[in-house]
C-alpha cells in the first residue's frame, strides 16, 4: 500500500535510520513505522483494518494454539534470520499437533539505537516467510526498550491452526511397539548459528535448516491420520525431545545410531567442538511416531516431500519403567540418550 | 568422516571384541583403570563396556581437570569475577561447576559478573587487548595437555607488556596423580589364575593420550617398574580403547608389565620437546596441591615462576584459601580409586546428581559418576 503523504510527509530513513525510543511511544512516530514498515511487509486486509485485534473466520473444528519467543544471536545466520526463523517456528508448533497453520500474530521488542535497515531485512524476511507458507500475520505489536536493555530485537509469534477431523496427535499416545521416523539431518540451525558467533572463527559450509513443516506433515497426516506423536527437535535437540515424549508417555525408546542422519561438516564441527549432534537445536525438522505397521507408509511419503528427503526410520518405542531413551551405538554397544543438564557446554579434553 | 569413521568402525570394533574374549582368561577378572576423562567419555558414549567380557571390568579414573579441582579454587575464581573491572574468561565445562559455597560462575555472571567461555586462552588475551581498561584473569585448568598454551600466553603478554592479563593457574600433572592411585594402601594384587577379585585392585591402565603426545611415554615407566602394572596408552577413539585393552589383556595374561604405545600415530617416548620447554620455562612445580577427591599430592600442579609474577592472578590479585570438604556421604576418593562403583554411592543419582553435584565425580560430564549416570545407568536399572 501506499504511504500517505500527508501524515507522513518524511518518510522513514529505512537505510540510515535507527529504532528511536518514540517508534514505540504510541505516537505518530510509531504509527509511521506500523505503516511504512511492517504494514507494508505483511500488508493483507487484517493488518490494513488497523484495529487493535484481527477479526478472524474460524472453519469449524478443533483449533490449537501455540507460542514461541525468538532471540537469536546472531540476528543474521547462513541459511536465515531471526524473522524467518520466527515464523517458521510457531508455524511448526501448529503443525506438530497434525494442524494447518491458519494465522500468525507478531510481536516485536526492539532496542533504541537498533539499524532500520536491519530491522527491515528481518521484517522483510518474516513477510517472505509466512506468503511462502501461506499463513498470513494479522495482528503484532511493537515495543521499543532503552539502548542496552534488549539485544537489538526480540520476536514473538504465535499462531493458531485447524486440526482435521480424526486426528489426535500428542505425546502421550506413543505407545511400545511404535516406529520412530526423524525427517531429516540433525543439528544444522545450531552449528549453523554456532559457526557464526564471534569468538569461532570457523569457515564452516553450514546452513541453518530453518523451514516450515506444515506442507510435510499435511501430508503426513493425509496419509496415516493414526500418526501418534509429533514434534521438532529444536533448543535441546533430539535427544531432549525424545526424553520429553517418553516421560509424558511413560515409555521408552530404543534409538539405532547408525541410522540418525548428520551432514559431515555438522558432524566435524560438533568433533571439533566437543559436542554432541543429538543435542543441538534444529528448527526445519520434525520426529514422528506411529503404529509400528504404517512406519513404512510414512518413511515414503516424507521421501516424497523436499523437506523429508533424508527421513529415516531410527528407532522404536518400549515399555521401560525407568522412560529411558537408549541408543545402540554405530560402535556395536549401547549408551543412554539422557536429558541435558542444563546447556552443551563445550568439554576441555 | 576422514581419521575419524576409520576409528570408529563397527565390524572392526566386532572382531576386537571377539579377540578379547577369546584372549580372557575366564577364571580371573581384569581391573583396567583408564585415567583420562576422554576415555571414559569415549567408553560411555560408544557403549565400549556392552562389547567386553563380564570379567573386564573399565574403572573410571581422576584425569578429569574439571572433577580435580577443589571447590575451594573455584570458589576464589568465582570472588575474583565478582571485583570490580575484572573479567574472568574460562572453557566451557567449568562454567557451572558449584565452588564451596555452591555458587557457579554461571550464576555469578547472572548475578552481572563478567564471566566469559572461551575455546582457546588466545580469546583470553584478544580480550585483554580490547578491553584495556579491565583485569582480564584467565582461569588456568586441566592437565599437561593444556598447559603449553597457557604458556604460550603468559610468554606472549610478557612480551606484548600486557599489563591487564593474568592466569590464575590450577594446572595439575598426570604422573604424579598415577603414583598416588598405586600408592594408596590396598591389597597387594593376585597374580595367579582362579583367585577372586580383590575390591580396589587394579591390574593395569590405559594411559592418557592427549597428555602423552606432550610428555611421551617415559614418564610413565615408574607405573610397570615400581609397580609391576602394564600401563597402554592409547588415543580417545573407540577403537583405541579396545584395542588397549586386548594389549593389557596380553600383557596380564603373560605377567608382564610394561609401557606400551597404542597411540604411536601421535605419540613418541620423549614427546613434545617444544611443548615441554615451554612449560618449564613459565612454570614450577609446587610442593603439594589439593586434588578433589584424592587430597593433597605432592609435586602434582604447576605455579607461575617467579619470572612471569607479573602476569600471576595469585600475586596481582589477593586470592584467599577458601577451604572445602565435600559432603559427608560422598566416596568419590573409593570410586576414584575402583574399590566402589558409582551406582553403590549411597547419594548415587538421588541426592548427587550432574544438575545438583555433590563430589568429584558428578561435576563435570567426564567424571566417573557423571557419565555413569548420563550414559549408563539404564544397565543398573536393567540389572535391579
Amino acid at each position: 500500500m501506499s504511504p500517505r503523504r500527508d501524515v507522513f510527509p518524511h518518510r522513514l530513513d529505512l537505510q540510515h535510520g535507527c529504532v528511536e525510543l518514540s517508534h514505540g511511544g504510541g505516537g505518530r512516530a510509531m504509527a509511521q513505522l506500523i505503516e511504512e514498515l511492517f504494514l507494508a511487509a505483511f500488508d493483507n486486509a487484517w493488518l490494513r483494518a488497523q484495529d487493535d485485534g484481527a477479526r478472524l473466520m474460524v472453519p469449524p473444528g478443533r483449533l490449537t494454539m501455540a507460542t514461541d519467543s525468538h532471540v537469536v544471536s546472531p540476528l543474521f545466520f547462513p541459511g536465515g534470520d531471526i524473522g524467518c526463523l520466527s515464523v517458521h517456528g510457531t508455524i511448526n508448533d501448529v503443525a506438530m499437533a497434525g494442524a494447518r497453520p491458519l494465522y500468525l500474530a507478531a510481536t516485536f521488542i526492539l532496542e533504541e539505537g537498533f539499524p532500520l535497515a536491519d530491522l527491515k531485512r528481518i521484517v522483510d524476511s518474516m513477510a517472505h516467510a509466512a506468503r511462502h507458507a501461506g499463513v498470513p500475520i494479522v495482528t503484532g505489536d511493537t515495543k521499543v526498550v532503552e539502548r542496552g536493555k534488549g539485544d537489538g530485537v526480540f520476536i514473538t509469534t504465535t499462531g493458531v491452526g485447524l486440526i482435521p477431523e480424526g486426528v489426535e496427535i500428542a505425546a502421550r499416545q506413543a505407545q511400545p511397539g511404535d516406529a520412530i521416523l526423524l525427517s531429516g539431518s540433525l543439528g544444522d540451525h545450531g552449528m549453523a548459528v554456532m559457526a557464526q558467533r564471534e569468538n569461532l572463527r570457523f569457515d564452516a559450509s553450514i546452513e541453518s535448516d530453518t523451514a516450515a513443516l506444515h506442507e510435510l506433515v499435511a501430508a503426513m497426516v493425509a496419509a496415516v491420520p493414526g500418526i501418534h506423536c509429533l514434534r521438532d527437535p529444536t533448543r535441546g535437540g533430539l535427544g531432549c525431545a525424545l526424553n520429553e515424549i517418553a516421560q509424558q508417555a511413560g515409555v521408552g525408546m530404543q534409538l539405532r545410531e547408525a541410522a540418525i542422519p548428520v551432514h559431515e561438516p555438522v558432524r566435524a564441527l560438533c568433533e571439533f567442538l566437543g559436542l554432541d549432534p543429538l543435542y543441538v537445536a534444529n528448527e526445519g525438522k520434525l520426529l514422528a511416531i506411529c503404529p509400528a505397521e504404517f512406519a513404512d507408509t510414512l518413511l515414503a511419503v516424507m521421501h516424497g516431500h523436499s523437506l523429508g528427503r533424508e527421513a529415516a526410520i531410527i528407532g522404536e518405542v518400549v515399555a521401560d519403567p525407568h522412560c529411558f531413551v537408549e541408543m545402540a551405538t554405530v560402535f556395536g554397544g549401547r549408551r543412554l540418550v539422557d536429558w541435558l543438564s542444563g546447556e552443551q557446554l563445550p568439554r576441555i579434553c | 568422516m576422514k581419521y575419524l569413521d576409520e576409528f570408529r568402525d563397527g565390524q572392526l570394533a566386532r572382531g576386537l571384541a571377539a579377540r578379547i574374549c577369546q584372549e580372557t582368561d575366564s577364571t580371573r577378572h581384569y581391573a583396567l583403570m583408564e585415567f583420562c576423562g576422554g576415555h571414559t567419555h569415549a567408553i560411555c558414549r560408544y557403549g565400549i563396556e556392552d562389547l567386553l567380557p563380564g570379567n573386564v571390568r573399565l574403572i573410571h579414573g581422576p584425569g578429569c581437570p574439571v572433577c580435580v579441582l577443589p571447590s575451594g579454587r573455584l570458589q576464589a575464581a568465582i570472588d575474583l569475577a565478582e571485583q570490580e573491572r575484572v573479567i574472568l574468561c574460562g572453557y566451557g565445562d567449568l562454567l557451572r561447576v558449584p565452588g564451596a559455597r555452591g555458587d557457579t560462575l554461571l550464576k555469578a555472571k547472572a548475578r552481572g559478573a563478567d564471566v566469559r567461555m572461551v575455546y582457546s586462552v588466545d580469546d583470553a588475551l584478544d580480550a585483554a587487548c580490547t578491553h584495556p581498561n579491565q583485569q582480564v584473569v584467565f582461569f588456568a585448568i586441566g592437565f599437561e595437555t593444556t598447559t603449553p598454551p597457557t604458556a604460550v600466553a603468559i610468554q606472549q603478554a610478557r612480551r606484548e607488556r600486557l599489563g591487564n592479563f593474568s592466569v590464575y593457574c590450577n594446572h595439575v600433572l598426570t604422573p604424579p596423580a598415577l603414583r598416588a592411585l598405586l600408592a594408596a594402601p590396598l591389597p597387594s594384587p593376585p597374580r595367579r589364575q582362579g583367585v577372586a577379585q580383590i575390591k580396589g585392585q587394579i591390574d593395569g591402565f590405559i594411559g592418557p593420550a592427549h597428555v602423552s603426545t606432550i610428555i611421551g611415554s617415559q614418564p610413565y615407566e615408574f607405573v610397570a617398574t615400581d609397580y609391576q602394572r602394564p600401563l597402554v596408552i592409547a588415543g580417545f577413539e573407540p577403537l583405541d580403547v579396545l584395542q588397549a585393552i586386548l594389549m593389557l589383556i596380553r600383557q596380564i595374561n603373560a605377567n608382564e608389565a610394561h609401557v606400551d604405545n597404542e597411540y604411536t600415530r601421535a605419540v613418541s617416548p620423549e614427546g613434545n620437546r617444544k611443548a615441554q620447554r615451554l612449560m618449564d620455562e613459565v612454570f614450577t612445580i609446587r610442593s603439594s596441591f589439593e586434588w578433589r577427591g584424592l587430597g593433597e599430592l605432592p609435586g602434582s600442579a604447576l605455579a607461575i615462576r617467579p619470572a612471569f609474577a607479573d602476569w600471576d592472578a595469585e600475586r596481582r590479585f589477593t586470592i584467599p584459601e577458601i577451604p572445602a570438604i565435600d559432603h559427608k556421604a560422598c566416596v568419590c576418593a573409593e570410586v576414584l580409586r575402583g574399590i566402589t562403583r558409582p551406582e553403590e554411592c549411597k547419594v548415587f543419582a538421588t541426592a548427587c546428581t550432574p544438575d545438583h553435584p555433590l563430589g568429584a565425580c558428578m561435576v563435570s560430564a567426564e567424571g566417573a559418576c557423571a557419565a555413569h549416570y548420563h550414559y549408563g545407568r539404564f544397565r543398573q536399572a536393567a540389572a535391579s
